[in-house]
């Protein structure tokens, strides 16, 4: 069951994942901390599977790929926002942390509810209120980046083709 | 159509001769630079493209600024990774702790970042090097280890915003964190999200350097892709000193289009603070004024140029720092602390009770250093205010200039500096 963990905006990359942690880079360290200075106890309650839901420029702040590293290494499926960070957009499109950006999906969900993401056509459904939504499609080469897995790959195929 | 200078440089580094906002272009980079944070991540990246080198070991620049001096053992750990690569694949910029600075204090004061460049950075603070009219922009570590490995880059084309600052006559202490500080009061921490933001105006052209790389350096704080400003005479009189190769200026079309164009009348600006937890959080300095704090941190790459250390010893010298503050100065480079020293200003400010401290990130972003406890309030001449940046999660800082710093060091509560010393 995919609980909704609700953010507000703005929500930088030092409330995602603290600099006083970031002496160190392992995924499952950074994932300890997760979201720590937004909510000290999300990184102990969230369940693998689950989804955030924040505002407009969720990531904003700091360049730290360790952001969207501790968020997919927290277990998080997807992040639903209003707006990203450009940043943070690159870097989680590049780890392969799904986002999608629906003002709507933000307004209709609240902490707690069951939420269920289709990451493929970006359906969003709120199972315990019954709504869908429909989140923002990526700009065509963005589509193109997340068919190749990422950008190490993405590039790794250019270099080869070169 | 006219282009912007954003426009031109991404053009003319995509090897096209015009360029639209929104289009996604593939571009050469002449600097790919990452620090001892993101670094470790970009190397490990790195190593994923199955390359032996980096695609040219004089593009690179690896600076190990933010835990450094090593404050444990993770941290020096990390300094130690990017120590080897550096090593291992003869990367020619890179500086070992008495050579190293803060990064963006010191990848423009040793000519390494120049005018008409495209420059990727993994630290978002990358945009500081748009003072120079280079475009340059923060990325996260991947991104960086494919610049590293290829020498290319993407970038989706930024509508830019300008801001044009109308006469040279700013109030007394006004400076360049001030102007920028104003802005993101105006426009939102996402007033200019994935945009160019373009300074000008006699007000812009009558900045010092310093000024210039405090404006560009908060553009990400707009969540902007980059700060720029044209080069002019005061541009080239920097640079000339500092380069080792060549370097192109590029200025915008008078046709060029903005998506807003925002006008300012320079006299009008009073001195800025910004209030916990935003940067956008701004007020004028009287209305902080009394606001009691316990830790002043001078310094950082938004504020640690020769400049500010100045601005901040004049106010000291001669006084006492409030017996109750810390008031820790971090110069920008080891340059800066040379030039501040031999000036008398260190000593200045050592004699009024302040730390002087090696070139760091330090309490900046948290890091180490003057780490605030629960509950204590900082006045930083930094870029960011979010919560738990400098320490506890529940601690405060507020943002300002030197000037204002130095000031309320000596009263020990926020105050504006013509109550404490005389302007000029």
């Amino acid at each position: 069951m995919a609980k909704a963990w609700k953010f507000g905006h703005d929500i930088d990359t030092d409330a995602i994942i603290p600099a006083r942690y970031m002496n160190r880079s392992e995924p499952e360290h950074l994932a300890a901390h997760c979201m720590e200075d937004a909510d000290a106890s999300f990184a102990k309650k969230v369940q693998k599977g689950d989804i955030i839901v924040a505002g407009k420029n969720f990531g904003c702040g700091s360049s730290r790929e360790h952001a969207p590293i501790a968020i997919k290494a927290a277990g998080v499926k997807a992040v639903i926002a209003e707006s990203y960070a450009r940043i943070f957009y690159r870097n989680a499109l590049n780890i392969g942390l799904p986002i999608l950006e629906c003002p709507e999906a933000v307004q209709g969900i609240e902490a707690g509810d069951e939420v269920e993401v289709d990451l493929a056509s970006g359906k969003i459904e709120n199972k315990t209120k019954g709504t869908t939504f429909q989140a923002r499609p990526f700009p065509p080469f963005m589509q193109e980046l997340i068919k190749a897995g990422g950008l190490v790959p993405y590039v790794k195929e250019k270099m080869k083709n070169a | 159509m006219g282009m912007t200078i954003s426009e031109k440089i991404l053009a003319a580094h995509a090897g096209v001769d015009q360029v639209v906002p929104g289009e996604i272009i593939n571009a050469k980079l002449d600097i790919v630079h990452a620090n001892d944070v993101t670094g470790p991540v970009a190397i490990k990246e790195f190593e994923k493209f199955g390359v032996d080198k980096v695609f040219d070991k004089e593009k690179i620049t690896l600076v190990p600024d933010h835990f450094t001096p090593n404050k444990d053992i993770p941290s020096a750990e990390q300094s130690k990774i990017l120590k080897e690569f550096a090593k291992k694949m003869e990367i020619k910029h890179y500086w070992e702790i008495g050579r190293v600075g803060i990064e963006h204090c010191l990848l423009p004061e040793q000519g390494v970042v120049l005018p008409g460049d495209l420059i990727i950075g993994a630290d978002s603070h990358t945009c500081t090097y748009g003072a120079l009219g280079a475009f340059a922009t923060g990325v996260g570590s991947t991104d960086c280890a494919a610049g590293m490995a290829t020498g290319e880059a993407w970038f989706r084309v930024p509508e830019s915003l300008k801001f044009v600052f109308h006469g040279a006559n700013f109030q007394p202490w006004v400076s360049g964190k001030d102007l920028i500080l104003y802005i993101i009061g105006k426009i939102g921490v996402d007033g200019a999200r994935y945009k160019a933001m373009e300074f000008a105006g006699d007000g812009i052209r009558a900045l010092s350097m310093d000024n210039r790389f405090t404006i560009c350096n908060m553009a990400i704080e707009a969540g902007a892709k980059t700060g720029i400003i044209e080069p002019d005479e005061i541009t080239l009189e920097y640079v000339k000193a500092r380069a080792k190769r060549e370097y192109k200026i590029y200025k915008s079309d008078p046709d060029a289009q903005y998506e807003e164009i925002y006008e300012f009348n320079s006299a009008e600006i009073p001195l800025q603070v910004a209030f916990p937890h935003l940067p956008e959080n701004t007020k004028s300095v009287d209305e902080a004024s009394g606001i009691k704090i316990d830790q002043v941190v001078i310094g950082s790459c938004t504020n640690g140029r020769l400049e500010d250390l100045e601005v901040a010893a004049k106010i000291l010298k001669g006084k006492k720092i409030h017996p109750e503050i810390r008031c820790l100065v971090f110069p920008g480079t080891q340059q800066i602390l040379l030039e501040a020293m031999r000036n008398g200003w260190i000593e200045a400010m050592i004699e009024a009770g302040a730390v002087v401290s090696t070139p760091t990130c330090g309490p900046c972003l948290g890091g180490h250093m003057g780490i605030l406890a629960k509950g204590e309030r900082a006045l930083a001449t930094t870029n960011r205010n979010f919560v738990g940046r400098m320490g506890h999660p529940q601690s405060e800082v507020y943002l300002c200039n030197p000037a204002v710093a130095a000031a309320s060091a000596i009263r020990g509560e926020i105050v504006h500096p013509r109550e404490v010393v005389n302007y000029g």
